[in-house]
């Protein structure tokens, strides 16, 4: 039961970065700027070499011969685990970077946390992930406070984009009976000590803009157990198609 | 195999030092830091040298090749070689070596301006935003400390943009990590 749930939770952390990494991919070639387009890209390749990481190991524990290929491509939406919040559609470069700065945000609190998780491959592909996310937190933050701070239809667009998607943020901070099992035996950490630093550093680079923090308290839930909204069926028929198509190709 | 000398591992570390990293091929693996230890392990077919190698960024494509490139060389002089991952302590651009960032600046990439912090030390009370005071990175071409970052990503996953306000030519810059 125990290698179960530890099986589980590796896939939220795999299938997080995978479905953000390929949601960031999308933008290559298309990006606002030259600039833009190359980092979205370089994030979207460190969150491959994370979901990498995480889903090999994740093949390790379930030990029934699944490699991280398998896990990626060879998986339906309802046996994913990612958070609703990085599945949604990339829409205006604002809803890209706010998606981008509430992860971020998230997933460097979570990080260090498992840095210190009593498994020691996970504390060890935490310490790697981390030096990562803590680049992509400068780099998302940077720009919500530059497009909050731009011009009038820039903020107006942040701040849509905040609002439109604060719903999908509950999901990341909010417990579930896997968190608590794992948490338990301090494998990882119980997510609802990460909603007050959360809370606070995301209010504190609003607070640096004219940007208002969204107040509403109904939450968006599901991912995590395998339930998602319909745009991850999308995502996995442009990721998957090649080994759907022709299983087992290799090139 | 007949049991000739086998090479000491000085003479091993010597020859990866001419191993070129892909993407930077002016640096070798070994300038990097990329190749960890290099030992001698008696295996089941007799002695093998294993070397430990660990990447920059979990998603540098490179990684791979420079496995094949470490592989090929050895091979080359006669090494039964295995090469094994290690992830943690993660890599940091502070084990770039004196002549590995003389050689980044001779072919126009700012080396690290400096230190990597340590990252295993902070916890989740520790979240700040971003606000030191950014390193001032020299300009490689004429040696200015008038630079400012067009880009926080460049070419490859390790790299930021530059340009000098001096010689105004643009610049990699080697972020430090």
């Amino acid at each position: 039961m125990l290698l179960d749930d530890k099986f589980e939770y590796l896939l939220r952390l795999g299938d997080n970065a995978l479905i953000l990494s390929q949601r960031l991919s999308q933008w290559c070639g298309k990006g606002p700027a030259f600039e833009e387009d190359m980092a979205l890209t370089n994030t979207a390749l460190d969150l491959i070499g994370q979901a990498r990481m995480w889903l090999s190991y994740a093949g390790e524990v379930e030990d029934r011969g699944r490699d991280e290929d398998a896990l990626a491509f060879l998986r339906d939406a309802h046996q994913f685990r990612n958070l609703l919040l990085l599945e949604q559609p990339n829409g205006d470069y604002a809803v890209t970077i706010a998606r981008q700065f509430y992860f971020d945000t998230w997933h460097c609190l979570l990080l260090q946390e498992l840095n210190k998780s009593a498994d020691s491959r996970i504390a060890e592909i935490a310490e790697k992930a981390l030096k990562e996310v803590r680049y992509h937190l400068r780099r998302s933050s940077d720009l919500v406070v530059r497009l909050g701070d731009g011009t009038a239809e820039s903020q107006r667009r942040m701040q849509a984009a905040l609002d439109d998607l604060w719903m999908y943020t509950g999901e990341m901070l909010t417990p579930d009976e896997q968190d608590e099992l794992l948490a338990a035996q301090n494998i990882v950490p119980d997510p609802a000590i990460l909603r007050e630093p959360w809370l606070q550093y995301v209010g504190s680079v609003l607070r640096e803009t004219k940007l208002t923090m969204p107040t509403g308290t109904w939450m968006q839930k599901g991912g995590k157990l395998g339930r998602h909204t319909e745009h991850l069926g999308y995502v996995l028929a442009e990721m998957q198609f090649l080994q759907r198509a022709y299983p087992g190709a290799k090139w | 195999m007949v049991a000739i000398d086998r090479p000491t591992t000085e003479q091993i570390w010597s020859w990866l030092g001419e191993v070129p990293d892909p993407e930077i091929p002016m640096v070798s693996v070994v300038d990097l830091g990329i190749v960890r230890e290099v030992e001698w392990l008696e295996g089941e077919v007799g002695a093998q040298c294993v070397v430990t190698i660990t990447p920059t960024y979990s998603g540098c494509p490179a990684t791979e090749v420079i496995a094949q490139s470490i592989e090929q060389v050895l091979r080359e002089h006669g090494i039964p070689v295995r090469l094994k991952n290690r992830i943690s302590p993660a890599w940091t651009t502070d084990w770039i070596s004196e002549a590995g960032r003389a050689k980044l600046r001779a072919s126009g990439i700012a080396p690290p301006a400096r230190k990597a912090g340590d990252v295993s030390v902070i916890d989740v009370s520790g979240l700040k935003r971003g606000r030191e005071p950014a390193p001032a990175v020299v300009c490689p071409h004429c040696g200015s400390e008038n630079t400012t970052v067009t880009s926080q990503f460049g070419s490859t996953a390790c790299k930021a943009l530059y340009r000098c306000t001096d010689c105004l030519e643009p610049f990699d810059y080697f972020k430090c990590h």
